[in-house]
C-alpha cells in the first residue's frame, strides 16, 4: 500500500488557460502584421510531438521594416520620454506578468517541454521580477555611475535562445527599454510562443507602436537582423559557435555587441561540504531545465577522499527524479525541446561511452513520443574527453575527481569557457580561496543555479562579453 | 556520514563521543530549508491523497498532555482513538494515545482490545530537569502500567553543554528502564536550535538504541518543523545504511491540517525512502490534527465537506 501512494497520481496542470491561435504573424509596430513571404514553421510540443501553432517567417524586408518602426519609435517617443514615464510602462508589463502567469507558465512549458513546476516557480516570476527591478532603474540611470548624463544607443536587435524563451527575452528587453532603446527580438524557431504572448501583453499595456518588435522566424532571419546596419546594438544569448559568427558580422562596425555563450560549469564538492545539500546542489546544477542551462554545472569536481561516498548518495537521489509530462506539477525533468538537440546530445553521450567512461542512468520509463534523454551520469571521465571539454546542453553529467585545492581550480579552469562554477565546502576561508582563482562569471557557494535581477551574469573567454542584469547590465545600453 | 561501521565504543568517553559527532558531515541551513520547501510542492491529488490519509491517520499518536488532564478525558480520547469517526467505521484506528505516566493505567484500560498502543511521556516532561533517579522511576512506573511506548526527553542542558556522554548515558538508562517497549527520544530541536545540533543529537540518539527519534515535546516553540524532520529523516536513512537497522521518527508539534500531514510523507517517502511509510517507522505526534484528517477524507469520499460540528472534539 506504502508504494502506491507515491505514485503520486497525475496532477496536471490544466492546458485550458492557453488559447493558442493556429497561427501567428510578426509583430511589427504594435501590430501583428503579415510576413512578406509565404514560408511558415511550425512549433512542436516537444514532449508528444503535437504541432502547437504555426509562424511566419520574417525576410530582409520585414526586418527592415521593424527596425525601421522601432527607429522611429526611439526618435520620435521612447528616447525622449521621461525616465519616470517609461518606467511606469515597464512597471505595467511586469504587473500583467505577474497576472498572466498561469498562462505564460503553461504556454512556456507547451513550447519548450520543461516542467511546470519550473515555469511556475523560476521562468515566470523572474521574468516579472526583471521587469520589476528595471523599470525602478528607469528615472535614476544618472544615479548609475555611468556618468552624468548617459544616453540610450538607440535600436537594438536582439536574439534569444530556447531554453529559457521568456526569461531570456526579459533580460533583453527590460534593461534596453529602461534605459530608453528600443528593440527587435526574434525569438527562437522551436519556442517562438511566449515572445508574442508577451507582443499581446505590450499591447494590452499600451506600450508606444514600435518600442517593442517581435519577428520570428529560424537562421536566416537571426542572421539578417544582427546583419541589419540600421541597428545600434546586437544582443545575443546561444551557442558559441553562432556567437563567433555574429562578433565576424558586427566586428568593423560602430554597433556595440553583447554575447552571452556556452558554457561547462564546474561543480566542486571538498571533502569537508554539507553532503546532503551538495548532492542537492549538484543535482540541480545539471538536472534543471534539463540540462539546458548555459551555466549549468556539467562537471562535478569532487574530491577523492568522498567521492565513493558522495557518488552513491548522488545515484540514490537522481532515482527520485521524476522524469515525464512536463504539465504534470510532480514532473522533475521535462522532454528535450527539439530533436536536433536530443540528436546532438545523443552523440556526445555516445562518445564519452567510446572514449572510455562509464555512463549510468537510473530506471526510468520515458515516454514514447516526443524527445526524451534519461538523466546520465559519466564516471571514469578525464579532462581529456569531449563529455568533460564540450558543452552538452543535456541531462548529462562528468564526474571528475580531484587531491587538492590546487588541483581543483586548475581543473575547473581548464576551459574554454568561464560561465559559472560552484564550490561546496563548510570551511569559509577555503570557498573564499576558491571562488578568488575561479575564471567564472558566477561562483556559487553552497548553492546553484540562483539567479537574480539585480546580479550581473556573464562569462570569461569563449562563454561571452558583456553582463547582463544588474547595475553593470545597463552600461550595455547606454552611452556614457 | 561515516563510511565505515564505527568502532563500538564511540561511547567510551566524552571525548570520543564528541569527535565522532562533530566528525558527521555539516548541515547547510539555507540548503536543507530549500530541499524542504522544494518538496512541499509536490501535489497529491485524488486516489493518492486517498491513501495518504488513510496513512495519516494510522500514523496518529493521538496526544494529551495538559496539567488539567483526567481519566474521562483520557477515556473519551480512547474511543475517538480506536473509532475516530463515529459515523464511518471504514476510518482506521489512529496508531497511539500518549498520556503522562499517571494516566497510562486509565488509557490501557479503555483501549483493550483495540490494537491502539498506549504512549506515555516520561523523564520529568517535558524539561526533563529531574534527577536520573526520578526518571527512571517515571519511566518504570508507565511501563509497569501498561505502557508500550515510552517518549523520553533528552537533557538539553547537558547537550548544550558538551556533555554528549551524559546525555548518552541517560538514554541508555531509561532503555534500560523501559524493558522492551519502544523508546521515543524527544531531541527538543527548538532548544538545540542548529541542523547541525539536529543531526548530532539524532545519531547520538541512535547509538544509544533509540528505537525512534522525535523532534519535539510540543511545549516549546519552534516545534516540528518540514526542515528539521528532513535532517532527521536523513539520520535515519543514512544510520540504516550504515547499521542495517531502522529508527523511526516522529514529528510532533504544530501539524494541524491534512496538507502539513500529507507534506511530512511526501518528506519520508522521497527522504528515508518508502520502507519508512509504516506507522512501525513514522509517527505524528497531534491532536486537532486528525479531525482535519476526517474531514479531508469525508470531503474525498462525498464531495462535501462536513461542518467541524459532525467531529467529535475529543
Amino acid at each position: 500500500m506504502a508504494d502506491e501512494i507515491f505514485e503520486y497520481a497525475p496532477a496536471p496542470e490544466s492546458r485550458a488557460v492557453v488559447s493558442l491561435r493556429s497561427s501567428y504573424d510578426l509583430f511589427i509596430d504594435g501590430e501583428f502584421t503579415p510576413a512578406s513571404g509565404e514560408e511558415r514553421i511550425t512549433t512542436l510540443n516537444p514532449a508528444d510531438e503535437e504541432p502547437l501553432a504555426e509562424v511566419a517567417v520574417a525576410s530582409e524586408a520585414d526586418i527592415d521594416r521593424a527596425v525601421r518602426a522601432a527607429r522611429r519609435a526611439f526618435e520620435e517617443v521612447w528616447g525622449p520620454m521621461p525616465g519616470a514615464e517609461r518606467g511606469k510602462y515597464l512597471f505595467r508589463i511586469s504587473r500583467i506578468i505577474q497576472e498572466r502567469a498561469r498562462e505564460l507558465a503553461v504556454l512556456e512549458t507547451l513550447d519548450n517541454g520543461k516542467p511546470i513546476k519550473e515555469t511556475r516557480d523560476v521562468d515566470i516570476p523572474l521574468a516579472a521580477a526583471h521587469f520589476f527591478y528595471h523599470a525602478g532603474w528607469a528615472d535614476k540611470l544618472e544615479h548609475a555611475g555611468l556618468g552624468p548624463a548617459p544616453r540610450p544607443l538607440g535600436v537594438a536587435a536582439q536574439v534569444i535562445p530556447w531554453n529559457f524563451p521568456l526569461l531570456m527575452l526579459a533580460w533583453k528587453i527590460a534593461p534596453a527599454l529602461a534605459t530608453g532603446n528600443t528593440v527587435v527580438l526574434k525569438p527562437a524557431e522551436t519556442t517562438p510562443l511566449t515572445a508574442l504572448l508577451f507582443a499581446e501583453i505590450c499591447q494590452e499595456a499600451g506600450l508606444p507602436p514600435g518600442v517593442v518588435n517581435i519577428v520570428t522566424g529560424a537562421a536566416s532571419t537571426g542572421r539578417a537582423l544582427v546583419a541589419h546596419p540600421g541597428t545600434d546594438k546586437v544582443a545575443f544569448t546561444g551557442s558559441t559557435a553562432v556567437g563567433r559568427e555574429i562578433a565576424r558580422t558586427v566586428a568593423g562596425t560602430d554597433r556595440r555587441l553583447t554575447l552571452e555563450l556556452g558554457g561547462k560549469g564546474a561543480n566542486i564538492v571538498y571533502d569537508d561540504a554539507a553532503i546532503d545539500q551538495a548532492v542537492e546542489g549538484v543535482v540541480t546544477g545539471i538536472f534543471f531545465n534539463q540540462g539546458h542551462v548555459c551555466c549549468a554545472g556539467s562537471r562535478l569536481l569532487v574530491q577523492e577522499s568522498v567521492a565513493e561516498e558522495f557518488l552513491p548518495r548522488l545515484r540514490a537521489r537522481i532515482e527520485r527524479l521524476r522524469v515525464g509530462d512536463p504539465l504534470d506539477k510532480n514532473t522533475d525533468v521535462g522532454a528535450i525541446n527539439s530533436a536536433a538537440q536530443l540528436a546532438r546530445i545523443r552523440d556526445l553521450a555516445a562518445t564519452g561511452e567510446q572514449e572510455g567512461a562509464t555512463a549510468w542512468s537510473p530506471a526510468c520509463d520515458l515516454p514514447e513520443r516526443g524527445y526524451w534523454f534519461a538523466p546520465t551520469v559519466f564516471t571514469g571521465v578525464s579532462q581529456a574527453h569531449r563529455v568533460a571539454r564540450e558543452e552538452i546542453f543535456g541531462p548529462v553529467l562528468s564526474v571528475l575527481t580531484f587531491r587538492t585545492p590546487e588541483e581543483a581550480v586548475l581543473k575547473a579552469n581548464n576551459t574554454p569557457y568561464g560561465l559559472s562554477a560552484g564550490v561546496w565546502t563548510e570551511k569559509g576561508s577555503r570557498m573564499l580561496w576558491t571562488a578568488n582563482r575561479l575564471r567564472a562569471g558566477v561562483v556559487w557557494s553552497n548553492t546553484f543555479n540562483k539567479f537574480d535581477p539585480a546580479s550581473p551574469f556573464g562569462g570569461y573567454k569563449e562563454s561571452g562579453y558583456g553582463r547582463e542584469g544588474g547595475r553593470h547590465g545597463l552600461e550595455a545600453y547606454l552611452d556614457g | 556520514m561515516p563510511s565505515t561501521t564505527p568502532a563500538p565504543d564511540i561511547a567510551a568517553s566524552n571525548t570520543s563521543l564528541r569527535a565522532y559527532l562533530h566528525g558527521l558531515p555539516g548541515v547547510d541551513e539555507v540548503g536543507a530549508r530549500e530541499r524542504a520547501a522544494q518538496l512541499a510542492t509536490r501535489s497529491v491529488k485524488t486516489t493518492a491523497k486517498a491513501q495518504a490519509i488513510d496513512l495519516a491517520i494510522r500514523m496518529v499518536d493521538l496526544t494529551t498532555l495538559e496539567g488539567a488532564d483526567t481519566p474521562g478525558k483520557v477515556r473519551s480520547l480512547a474511543v475517538k482513538a480506536a473509532h475516530p469517526d463515529p459515523a464511518d467505521r471504514s476510518v482506521p484506528p489512529v496508531a497511539a494515545v500518549c498520556v503522562y505516566p499517571d494516566l497510562v493505567a486509565v488509557a490501557v484500560e479503555a483501549l483493550a482490545d483495540t490494537g491502539v498502543a498506549v504512549a506515555s511521556v516520561a523523564t520529568a516532561f517535558p524539561s526533563g530537569r529531574s534527577p536520573l533517579a526520578a526518571k527512571l522511576s517515571d519511566t518504570r512506573r508507565a511501563v509497569a502500567d501498561g505502557a508500550s511506548e515510552i517518549d523520553m526527553v533528552i537533557d538539553r542542558g547537558a547537550f548544550l553543554a558538551g556533555d554528549y556522554r551524559a546525555v548518552f548515558d541517560q538514554i541508555v538508562a531509561v532503555k534500560d528502564a523501559c524493558a522492551g517497549a519502544h523508546l521515543k527520544v524527544i531531541l527538543e530541536t527548538g532548544e538545540l536550535v542548529t541542523y547541525d545540533n539536529v543531526r548530532r543529537a539524532s545519531w547520538l540518539a541512535m547509538h544509544a538504541g533509540a528505537d525512534f527519534i522525535k523532534t519535539s515535546t510540543g511545549k516549546v516553540s519552534p516545534a516540528a518543523t518540514p526542515p528539521v524532520t528532513l535532517v532527521m529523516l536523513e539520520a535515519v536513512r543514512d544510520f540504516h545504511a550504515l547499521t542495517g537497522r531502522r529508527v523511526g521518527v516522529k514529528p510532533a508539534g504544530g501539524i494541524r491540517t491534512t496538507k502539513d500531514a500529507i507534506r511530512y510523507l511526501v518528506l519520508v517517502n522521497e527522504v528515508a525512502g518508502a520502507a519508512w511509510l509504516d506507522p512501525a517507522l513514522f509517527r505524528l505526534g497531534a491532536s486537532s490534527l486528525l479531525n482535519d484528517l476526517l474531514m479531508q477524507r469525508a470531503k474525498l469520499s462525498t464531495g462535501v465537506y462536513a461542518g467541524p460540528d459532525y467531529y467529535t472534539l475529543d
